[in-house]
């Protein structure tokens, strides 16, 4: 790994969104709104029920959490979108740059988009409807790692996917996210879905996170149980998204598909 | 002469359509060699190969003596390119985009570097401004700068003239002669244009349908199919739609 490549890629994409007020402003409108929306949906609901605090503190979480997800994801493929919608894919592609080098570039500009908006939400979730995200304690460090993970690995599908059918496809980084998330049971307990659908939902890392979150909030210990089957599940699908990443690849240079991507 | 490139027996295949039939070429250090042909001739299926953004069906690919495939990365490292059809990031300023690829080529003393060659190329002033407000001449340039920030010694241009207005066209000629001349670098030259061809290139390689069916110096070329100009060759090549009819 050459890391003044990485840095550089790094760079690359910080500087787009320090350069682009559009892209800064999407970056925190979208985590806002959400949290503005289901943070008085919130209130309301504990209004109607006499005042239960979990409520609240169940949704405002899951919505956080689910952030984590989604813009780690994001961070990766918009990274990969902003090089084919300005035409410079080829010029990356064509420098000595490895592609885990690319990849762990592209995690890092979700790691640092998922830092800002996790700052930024947890100050006005905390300002705005008092839910204070460090109840969770040190058990929110590997929640929030393995949904990174997570995202990453979709990330990873979802940018090979575009590089393989093309620009026609550019939808898909942010409709598959959105796959996962009634079955990762986000803003419900697993429990509420039907016996079949639950099985589904247990074979994905984010379910765990997503009941251990709901876990720790209603006053239990640290969910080392939903931790190890999130990693284990994690690095099965991460083995599995890689090789499917390197194998549209590869199969976008057999084809071709990687030089037109550029210049279409 | 030290050979940079050796092509052997390439071959491409896009499903039924066969993009390269049978290509052989090598490229000395410091030459200049143009690949000529009308569109879907293969140049820039040939030129992707080089670059390593599209594998071949079969032949072989060595560049500075090593086997691109199992060596991608390194031979990257001494080579770059620059095309008309790509473009550096808009939203970015030209200091900032040369910056990310000095690192990306992990250029030493970056900053030394990329004012040496904006000095070179006479767009020192358009250091801090944005690409995309650069006019397509102001590009073009800024371009060849990334192109040459790792020193390479080898060039890959594709229609680097292109959309660029005459008197423009001629200085970037003039440019990449002197770094030719001065820093001893070979290019690969693909070109619409047969002006740029005849005043560029030491050497050229005429394809069609995916093989090369003439090759020498723009002159020798001109005077073996007894035409006026490579221009008049070219037409004659692009209409005849068949090699064996020239």
């Amino acid at each position: 790994m050459n890391w003044s490549v990485i840095l550089g890629l790094v760079l690359r994409y910080t500087y787009i969104i320090r350069r682009s007020v559009p892209r800064m402003i999407e970056m925190l409108f979208w985590p806002m709104l959400d949290l503005l929306v289901w943070g008085f949906l919130t209130i309301y609901l504990q209004k109607l029920n006499h005042g239960t605090p979990s409520a609240v503190t169940f949704l405002l979480g899951a919505m956080i959490f689910w952030d984590v997800l989604f813009r780690s994801q994001q961070g990766m493929t918009v990274s990969f979108l902003e090089d084919v919608w300005t035409r410079n894919i080829i010029n990356v592609f064509v420098a000595p740059v490895r592609v885990r080098e690319f990849l762990t570039a592209t995690a890092l500009v979700g790691l640092i988009k998922v830092g800002i908006i996790i700052v930024l939400l947890t100050v006005v979730a905390w300002w705005l409807y008092g839910f204070n995200l460090t109840v969770l304690g040190w058990g929110l460090i590997p929640l929030f790692v393995n949904l990174m993970v997570m995202g990453w690995g979709i990330g990873m599908v979802t940018t090979a996917l575009i590089m393989r059918f093309g620009q026609a496809v550019e939808m898909l980084a942010w409709a598959i996210p959105f796959l996962f998330q009634p079955l990762s049971a986000v803003f419900y307990p697993v429990s509420v879905l039907p016996p079949w659908l639950q099985a589904v939902a247990w074979g994905l890392p984010s379910t765990h996170v997503f009941e251990g979150m709901r876990s720790v909030l209603a006053g239990g210990g640290f969910p080392s149980g939903y931790l190890l089957w999130a990693m284990g599940l994690n690095a099965v699908f991460l083995a599995a998204e890689t090789w499917f990443f390197m194998w549209m690849y590869q199969s976008t240079r057999e084809k071709g598909y990687l030089a037109k991507l550029g210049t279409q | 002469m030290d050979e940079m490139v050796r092509v052997k027996n390439l071959r491409k295949e896009f499903g039924a359509l066969v993009a390269i039939e049978d290509l052989s070429f090598s490229v000395a250090r410091g030459e200049i060699v143009g690949l000529l042909g009308p569109n879907g001739a293969g140049k820039t299926t040939a030129l992707s190969i080089l670059m390593g953004l599209v594998t071949p069906t079969a032949g072989s690919v060595r560049v500075f003596g090593l086997e691109l495939e199992r060596n991608r990365v390194e031979v990257l490292q001494r080579m770059n390119f620059s095309s008309a059809y790509t473009a550096l990031p808009s939203n970015l300023r030209v200091e900032e985009n040369l910056t990310v690829f000095a690192r990306l080529y992990s250029v030493k003393n970056p900053r030394e570097k990329i004012n040496e060659l904006l000095e070179l190329l006479e767009i020192a002033h358009l250091k801090k401004r944005v690409v995309g407000r650069l006019s397509s001449g102001e590009s073009a340039r800024v371009s060849l700068c990334k192109s040459l920030l790792n020193d390479p010694e080898l060039l890959l241009l594709d229609e680097p003239t292109a959309s660029l207005d005459p008197d423009i066209a001629d200085k970037v000629r003039k440019w990449l002669r002197q770094v030719q001349r001065d820093r001893g670098i070979g290019m690969i030259y693909t070109s619409h244009n047969m002006r740029d061809v005849e005043e560029v290139c030491d050497r050229v390689l005429f394809m069609q349908k995916g093989k090369i069916f003439a090759e020498g110096t723009p002159r020798s070329i001109v005077a073996q199919f007894q035409e006026k100009s490579l221009e008049s060759l070219f037409i004659r090549v692009a209409r005849s739609g068949d090699v064996e009819e020239v």
